[in-house]
């Protein structure tokens, strides 16, 4: 992406910071949240971010992962796994990037 | 506005800065990921710098990065970022009874910094909606430890990844976070199905131009989670999870 238009970006992800947060409190009247919108907010934020993970952990390119020598695939795991047992969103970090920086530096994966 | 240093001498400066403090290291390493992802994403030293300090939403940065990456067009990156920080517009209508005394602009400047554990540590502070003389200072407190522990492992982080070689593949650390949030939405089997249902479209309609797979996985999460929440109610855990959200 080009330099300006990565700025154009950003400006606009502050702008959403901005409205997203101010949201209900922009308008000097109270406005009652409709109940279709509760329900629909609630499923939108996990799509959005299962859509932007997907390719990131499990593809290569256009398809799914076609090989097991790939870094990632036990770093995911192991992050998943820690995440169950702990709910502990650091320890899932430091766990899969610790599995990830093994098997790259170690074994190229 | 009340005058800078009445807020910060105000003993709830304190004890707002003091409720954040525990969680802080939280807040850094969480910054420091997003820092060295800012970087590897290909942003550079100054457009990283400046989307940490002026977009300041970690998960919608995080979500963006590879969008941005990939040269998607910019009304999808911003459509993602505004459905990541949908739960903001939900926590906004719990903020309005306690700031509706403030001007407009004072709203929106105190809201801009009020990330996810300002709403939570403030909501256990004060449970009883309505204005008090406490609430103010008590924010700023808070934000001061919140925002100095995000931005400064941010810089951090931006720093280090230049040092860092890309084939390490620290990047990966920021969808690893992710990967987090993902898992704490994860609470019944709505918010599972529909997060099934979005992998699957994602993938489906992954040769879409311009990244449309994400709006389809959106759009057929929203509709296949509002179904199961009618057709097949789970009355306790929909409770649960109304409460959470107000």
């Amino acid at each position: 992406m080009h330099p300006w238009l990565a700025l154009l970006a950003i400006v606009g992800l502050a702008a959403i910071t901005v409205v997203t947060r101010g949201f209900f409190i922009i308008p000097e009247r109270e406005i009652p949240i409709p109940d279709w919108l509760r329900e629909a907010l609630r499923y939108a934020p996990l799509a959005a971010l299962v859509a932007v993970l997907l390719p990131e952990v499990a593809m290569t390119g256009d398809h799914l992962l076609d090989t097991w020598r790939d870094a990632r695939i036990y770093a995911t795991a192991t992050g998943l796994v820690v995440l169950r047992t702990t709910r502990n969103l650091l320890g899932t970090i430091l766990a899969g990037t610790a599995v990830l920086l093994a098997l790259r530096l170690s074994l190229g994966w | 506005m009340t005058a800078l240093p009445a807020t910060w001498r105000h003993p709830e400066f304190a004890r707002g800065a003091r409720d954040m403090t525990g969680i802080s290291l939280g807040i850094g390493a969480w910054g420091l990921v997003t820092g060295i992802a800012m970087v590897k994403a290909g942003l550079g030293l100054w457009l990283s710098l400046a989307m940490s300090l002026f977009v300041f939403a970690g998960s919608a940065q995080l979500a963006s990065l590879p969008l941005i990456a990939q040269g998607a067009p910019l009304w999808v990156i911003w459509a993602t970022a505004f459905c990541v920080n949908l739960r903001f517009v939900i926590f906004s209508a719990g903020w309005r009874p306690y700031l509706a005394p403030l001007s407009r602009w004072h709203r929106m400047w105190v809201m801009y910094f009020m990330a996810d554990l300002n709403y939570v540590a403030f909501m256990k502070r004060f449970p009883t909606p309505g204005p008090m003389d406490e609430q103010l200072p008590y924010l700023w407190g808070g934000v001061a430890v919140n925002w100095t522990a995000w931005q400064g492992m941010s810089i951090l982080g931006i720093a280090l990844a230049d040092v860092i070689p890309t084939q390490w593949g620290l990047g990966f650390a920021g969808s690893l976070a992710l990967l987090g949030i993902v898992g704490t939405l994860l609470v019944d089997r709505g918010t599972w199905i529909a997060a099934a249902v979005a992998a699957c479209a994602a993938f489906a309609a992954f040769a879409l131009p311009f990244h449309l797979n994400i709006v389809v996985a959106i759009a057929a999460a929203i509709a296949i989670g509002v179904l199961i929440d009618h057709v097949w109610p789970q009355a306790p855990v929909r409770a649960a999870a109304g409460s959470d959200a107000t």
